[in-house]
């Protein structure tokens, strides 16, 4: 996984709750491409007229206007990313150029996929997403810093955020968990023969 | 002085590491087409085998097709996948349930249970967030991501950060007609579709104790539409004739080993919950979504708020364009609403007694002109019995199409899905945007409304909840 550290650019507001990740990904797109391909799939029900970019952009949708076409970071509203487990509405994100999401809570599966994939899940209250979102609406830069959790915008006092320690860190470095747990294979084994005695019925013997 | 939770998450705890997560021990990896195929693809770029194939179990579902006399999948997209499941699967020696006369497949939230292979006091993955199901069983049950299920099949176990706790009775008894879904869709019109965020909820008291397995496997399906990745109901005396020899469950003596383990599967009195909520089980009508989120929720018979009225922005921004989508208004009575489409099916709700529900609010009467109505059964083993007990002609006499065994027109991912601006009730569990289908309309309810709804050509309520209301 790919190390953050700090992103910096145009932060597009998508504020309403329960932005689900059907709406993020479609699912005919997560079963008929591949990763790599979805970029141009992201939000498409609201970024398009119809199926997809050929059928033309809407202009009132917020990654259309031209002060967030390079947004790098979403504002979003409660529960961003609920519904479906699919790791496609993060890759979709990624490939579309957002590497973190700002909003007040987020779907729990989602925010592990986030951060298996670093992509920076922010959660902050509401008002403050709306400062960020109110000094930043002319697509003025965004500074979102994992190493000092504060994110700074012209014009407004830097707001900080919490982040569990251990998550920050291995955001920062970019660890592998599947590395990780694997050197843990003896503790893994020693608590597997134990449990298969305690447990035998649990077990396909 | 314990919580099931906390049980259930202990005795799966191989290491405590930083930051409040634990590696814990996978008893159960279930795998579908439409998650699986791409892991396992990378699990094997990456040079990494398969750790414990033998806890491993796949199926079909998402992407299968439903109509009679099917092969693979409808397109030629959709076979490749079927296919590329299949052959990983052989190669990699992952059992596989699949369709065939005497093929065990079935959407995998149906089988796990209905194998026996969910089993109180196991944790159980799976690449889908409604594996939150299994929890109906007493088990640890949650919905991972792709790169989680790498890590999974390469050391049969994961990382996860301890959740908080909650605990939601459902005192008293549900009304007539009244059903599971109700009671979940209830608790979400409550708590908001982000009430369970972060929580393992428990869900306890005399309406959860009263109700069958399959009333279980619903009310904990939807714990993800409630924010909760986590949904547990405390194994008892139906549990456990449930499983009694069930195809993976322990047998003979091995069962009585089992069962001895799963009766101390419960919270100890004293108990404490991070949070604990109470409902009055006999004030539940029964639900309809008007909108497109769970939390978008009415009785029947209620009429459908007016955003207006909600005081934060995002919340009143998501409900108005709920309503512009939905094409239906503030003020307006359900029944108003004309059907183009009924789907009863889905893991939250195509187990047999769903399909008995339905099956006798329609027997001798026939679908409304204007309604095209499909029954898809959760499982071969669901269709098996319910052609036994005579539903599938009960079904088809009344106008419905019988099909086989997927996820279907829930989600849509095969194909089978609703048009443009057409209304449909389903009995599934998301009526997201797009959700099945672009344009597509949807409307949640139980079993009993989607069938009175088929009958009438528009939102109605089964006659037992009418005549209920009306006394």
């Amino acid at each position: 996984m790919k190390a953050v550290t700090t992103i910096t650019g145009p932060a597009a507001p998508l504020l309403r709750d329960n932005v689900d990740t059907d709406l993020i990904i479609r699912i005919e797109r997560i079963s008929q491409l591949v990763r790599g391909q979805l970029g141009p799939y992201l939000l498409e029900t609201l970024r398009y007229q119809g199926n997809g970019p050929e059928s033309g952009a809407r202009s009132d949708f917020v990654l259309n206007q031209p002060a967030f076409r390079d947004a790098c970071t979403l504002l979003g509203g409660k529960n961003f990313g609920c519904g479906s487990s699919r790791e496609m509405a993060v890759w979709a994100l990624e490939e579309a150029g957002i590497r973190c999401v700002i909003a007040p809570s987020f779907g729990d599966i989602f925010y592990n996929n986030c951060l298996q994939n670093g992509l920076l899940p922010v959660r902050l209250n509401a008002a403050a997403i709306q400062r960020i979102a109110d000094a930043s609406c002319e697509g003025a830069n965004v500074e979102v810093d994992l190493r000092q959790l504060e994110i700074r915008t012209p014009g407004i006092k830097a707001i900080s955020f919490d982040f569990d320690a251990a998550q920050q860190q291995a955001l920062l470095e970019g660890l592998d968990e599947i590395d990780q747990t694997r050197r843990l294979a003896s503790k893994i084994a020693n608590f597997r023969q134990a449990d298969m005695k305690a447990r035998g019925w649990a077990y396909f013997a | 002085m314990n919580t099931l939770f906390d049980k259930l998450w202990d005795s799966h705890t191989i290491e405590h590491l930083p930051g409040g997560v634990d590696l814990l021990q996978v008893d159960r990896h279930l795998m579908h087409e439409l998650t699986g195929v791409e892991a396992v693809r990378v699990l094997e770029r990456r040079g990494l085998a398969v750790d414990s194939p033998a806890l491993t179990f796949a199926t079909v579902d998402h992407v299968i097709s439903t109509a009679p006399g099917r092969r693979a999948g409808d397109e030629d997209w959709s076979t490749q996948m079927v296919d590329a499941m299949r052959g990983q699967m052989a190669h990699h020696a992952i059992p596989i349930f699949d369709i065939g006369k005497t093929g065990k497949q079935g959407i995998v939230h149906v089988i796990g249970p209905e194998l026996g292979l969910s089993l109180p006091g196991t944790s159980i993955v799976c690449a889908d967030s409604h594996t939150c199901t299994h929890g109906a069983m007493g088990a640890l049950a949650f919905g991972i991501g792709s790169t989680e299920v790498v890590h999974v099949l390469a050391t049969q176990t994961i990382r996860q950060k301890r959740p908080k706790t909650m605990r939601v009775r459902f005192n008293g008894r549900l009304r007539d007609g009244v059903s599971a879904k109700d009671m979940i869709l209830y608790l979400i019109g409550r708590l908001s579709a982000a009430g369970g965020t972060g929580h393992a909820i428990e869900y306890a008291g005399d309406a959860v104790e009263a109700l069958s397995m399959e009333g279980r496997l619903t009310l904990c399906n939807l714990s993800i539409e409630l924010g909760a990745k986590f949904g547990l109901v405390a194994p008892d005396e139906t549990t456990f004739a449930y499983l009694r020899g069930k195809p993976y469950s322990p047998q003979g003596a091995k069962f009585d080993e089992a069962l001895a383990d799963w009766k101390a599967l419960a919270s100890e009195n004293g108990a404490l919950f991070d949070r604990e909520e109470m409902v009055d089980a006999s004030a539940i009508g029964a639900q309809v979504t008007w909108g497109t989120s769970p939390e978008h929720v009415i009785s029947v018979d209620d009429v459908i708020p007016d955003p207006a009225a909600l005081d934060d922005e995002p919340r009143r921004n998501a409900a108005q364009s709920a309503l512009d989508y939905m094409g239906v208004h503030a003020g307006q009575h359900l029944d108003e609403l004309s059907v183009d489409r009924v789907f009863i099916g889905s893991c939250t709700n195509s187990r047999i007694e769903d399909l008995r529900t339905a099956a006798h609010i329609v027997e001798g009467q026939h679908v409304a002109g204007s309604v095209t109505a499909w029954v898809v059964p959760g499982s071969l083993s669901v269709a098996r019995q319910a052609e036994q007990e005579g539903l599938d002609d009960i079904f088809r006499s009344a106008g419905f199409e019988w099909r086989e065994p997927g996820c279907s027109m829930c989600v849509g991912a095969n194909g089978d899905v609703v048009g443009r601006g057409e209304r449909c009730v389903s009995t599934s569990n998301r009526n997201f945007v797009g959700r099945q289908g672009p344009g597509a309309r949807t409307h949640l309810a139980s079993p009993a409304v989607a069938a009175a709804s088929a009958l009438a050509g528009h939102i109605a309520a089964p006659a037992s909840v009418a005549r209920e209301a009306g006394a």
